[in-house]
């Protein structure tokens, strides 16, 4: 049952589903609101805090994909303190990893690089940490880079919820988690990939990428999943 | 007796040079060292990347022209997947590397070294650069900036907007050329070859207020090294190595550059992280060689073209009975290599597959080992991978035209100190001339400031007791 309700995004009104997201509630509005985790066809999981808001009457500062829209809410999406805490997200991001867009596969092609354009960031107060992360070649189509992951989850989700084969999985706590293949093998040798490529192509990033490819050489379809959905649905 | 002098290395400023001028007892010029950091941490940070990733790495991180870099990389990537790449690819590829020389060589003959010939070499310092030319002669300034500009044009219709082209991959190139550049890259050609012919021209006619220059400035007998076609002539993407003496005689021929480690030793010196690369038969130091344009022009029987072979004439006739020696020659020689990227460049525009839409070899690897040898615009630049079954790299190796002039760049600046250099009254414009001799070679250190015009130096006399008296910086 749709439910509609009305609510306000920096003063403007707007109208919404009751199930909607704060986020959902934005892109159908035409608001803009960052985020990297976020997957149209996923679930959500609140990973990457790029599209946290300010709304009415909450003291702290909520992540707008699993918020709930409500009645009266009033959201505001561009405050100085959202757009404070957005830049030292992103800022983090880059300073945990090792981004050198310079030649990476995405480069031109890449969402945190995207973001980061779009929000302003040139550098990082944030010490980089250089860590040293072995890269996974085993694969005979994909290439695994965690030196460019951002532990969004997609690949994990999609691998999970779309194509069945819960191949990827997080491993570690804190600043030691990285993504794993299966029970940390090589993804190469991995039983339940079977090699659709999903993961690559929800990758917001180069982490995943195709064999072969080039500096900025990566391609990416848009919305692959609403595609695949109505594939299946229509039982072809 | 002279005291040796140590240079820490920690002391020196990264991505700087550093040129010290040794005197003795008597304070007379003893000799004279080129110091450069710049490969540090190479080979350790390519470690474990895939290896089509090469090319976009090696066009970065270090100083010298990108495009050279993409080509001797994306050569050794095609080496390791064993492909050969389709021709029209080929000449995609030789057309972005002639565009390359002709705005790099533009850049180090106007911009960069112009000032001294156009105002003196003893000028005012503080108007000693491009700017100054621009005061005083706009006319050339303008031919210079429009060379400049064209290559860089020519780049970037090639290789797409983006500021450093990923458009020179392992395996070809990864789009192909379509009929509207094809035309804008022709329109140029004319004009070019008009700034080059009267800036030759120019050039001649100044000769004769630089003969202390000319048999001062790394003026001495050394071997030549440089790419050459099959037939013998000039050549910047493919070909053979040869080797010549100060005599013009052939020392050794078609050796293949894939073979490189069989002919080529490479030495370390104390006093620099550029180590110091040595013909093989004839060992160290005695191998010392040199590359780049001058270098090329003694290699070549012939340049190919025809106005860049009616000026090969003139050239030679310059040290009629061998090589051209004088390194202040490098421009002269500079100059003629634009005239042949041009018509070059027009030529390649007019064959008939140049538009042909297959450019792209797709291969996984299937050596564990590769070699790719291009002339870049300051010469011969090797690029050598291994890597693993995965195609991640394990160990790189890279010669660069700066590390193949060391041994000749330190003797040359040793011989212009002497001549140039009164260790009891040091004056700037001596010290400009020691500089100048490593401006004739365009060491590649300059090209990560050449947006400034200018290469950061750092120039130091030190006496017979390890005292530093004078110093001079430039950036
Ligand atoms: S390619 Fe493998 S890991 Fe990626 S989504 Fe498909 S099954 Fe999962
Ligand atoms: S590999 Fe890509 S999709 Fe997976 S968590 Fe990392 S950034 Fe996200």
């Amino acid at each position: 049952m749709k439910k509609p309700v009305a609510l306000k995004f920096d003063g403007k009104q707007v109208q919404a589903d009751e199930n909607d997201s704060v986020l959902a509630a934005a892109r159908a509005n035409g608001i803009f609101i960052p985020s990297l985790c976020y997957y149209t066809g996923l679930s959500t999981v609140g990973a990457c805090r790029l599209c946290l808001v300010e709304i009415k009457g909450v003291p702290r500062l909520l992540s707008a994909c699993v918020t709930k829209v409500a009645q009266d809410m009033e959201v505001a999406t561009a405050t100085p303190k959202v757009v404070r805490y957005r830049r030292m997200m992103l800022e983090l991001l880059f300073a945990e990893r090792n981004h050198v867009c310079s030649f990476c596969v995405a480069n031109g092609q890449c969402e945190l690089q995207a973001l980061a354009q779009r929000l302003g960031v040139v550098h990082t107060r944030y010490a980089y940490r250089y860590p040293r992360y072995q890269l996974d070649a085993s694969h005979p189509k994909f290439l695994h880079d965690s030196n460019r992951c951002i532990l969004c989850t997609r690949c994990a989700r999609v691998c999970e919820e779309v194509e069945g084969a819960r191949t990827w999985n997080v491993m570690g706590r804190g600043i030691h988690s990285d993504m794993m293949t299966d029970l940390n093998q090589p993804w190469g040798e991995s039983p339940t990939c079977t090699t659709c490529g999903k993961c690559v192509q929800v990758c917001p990033t180069g982490a995943l990428a195709e064999r072969g490819v080039s500096a900025g050489e990566i391609r990416k379809r848009e919305n692959i999943l609403p595609y695949i959905e109505s594939m299946r649905a229509s039982g072809r | 007796m002279a005291k040796t002098v140590v240079i820490d290395p920690i002391t020196r400023i990264e991505g700087h040079s550093k040129i010290t001028v040794y005197l003795d007892d008597q304070d007379q010029v003893a000799d004279a060292h080129f110091h450069v950091t710049q490969f540090r941490g190479f080979e350790k940070f390519t470690e474990g990347r895939p290896f089509q990733e090469m090319p976009a790495i090696t066009a970065r991180i270090c100083g010298i022209c990108p495009v050279s870099h993409l080509m001797a990389s994306s050569k050794a990537c095609d080496d390791l997947m064993a492909v050969k790449i389709p021709p029209t690819a080929v000449k995609l590829r030789r057309l972005m590397n002639l565009a390359q020389l002709t705005q790099s060589h533009a850049l180090s003959f106007f911009h960069l070294s112009s000032p001294d010939f156009l105002l003196g070499f003893d000028s005012d310092p503080a108007q000693r650069h491009v700017l100054g030319v621009a005061a005083k002669y706009p006319e050339i300034a303008k031919d210079g900036i429009w060379l400049r500009k064209y290559g860089q044009q020519v780049i970037e219709w090639l290789g797409g907007k983006r500021i450093h082209p990923a458009w020179t991959v392992p395996g070809g190139v990864n789009a192909p050329l379509s009929e509207e550049v094809r035309q804008k890259i022709l329109e140029g050609i004319p004009h070019g070859i008009e700034i080059v012919r009267r800036t030759l021209d120019f050039w001649k006619n100044t000769q004769g207020r630089f003969a202390d220059e000319i048999e001062h400035f790394a003026n001495f007998p050394s071997l030549f090294l440089g790419l050459v076609t099959p037939e013998g002539h000039l050549e910047h993407y493919d070909g053979f190595i040869r080797v010549v003496d100060a005599d013009r005689k052939i020392i050794a021929d078609k050796l293949e550059p894939t073979a490189y480690q069989h002919h080529i030793g490479e030495a370390s010196l104390g006093d620099s992280y550029l180590k110091a690369p040595y013909f093989k038969p004839f060992g160290y130091p005695d191998g010392m060689y040199r590359v780049g344009p001058l270098a090329r022009l003694n290699c070549c029987d012939a340049c190919g073209t025809p106005l860049a072979d009616k000026e090969l004439l003139e050239f030679r006739a310059l040290r009629k009975d061998g090589a051209v020696l004088s390194s202040f020659y490098y421009h002269h020689a500079r100059l003629i290599e634009i005239l042949f990227a041009l018509e070059r460049m027009q030529e390649l525009c007019n064959t008939a597959n140049i538009m042909n839409t297959h450019v792209r070899a797709v291969a996984n690897p299937n050596k564990f080992e590769g070699v790719g040898v291009s002339e870049a615009p300051r010469g011969t630049l090797f690029h050598h991978y291994k890597i693993n079954e995965q195609g991640l790299i394990t160990w790189a190796n890279l010669i660069v035209a700066t590390g193949n002039n060391n041994l000749a760049m330190n003797k040359g600046i040793a011989q212009a100190a002497k001549f140039f250099v009164n260790g009891k009254d040091v004056k700037e414009g001596a010290l400009n001339r020691v500089e100048a001799v490593i401006r004739c070679y365009d060491p590649c250190l300059s090209c990560s400031t050449h947006a400034l015009g200018q290469m950061p130096i750092k120039l130091s006399i030190v006496n017979a007791r390890g005292e530093t008296i004078r110093e001079l910086t430039r950036y």
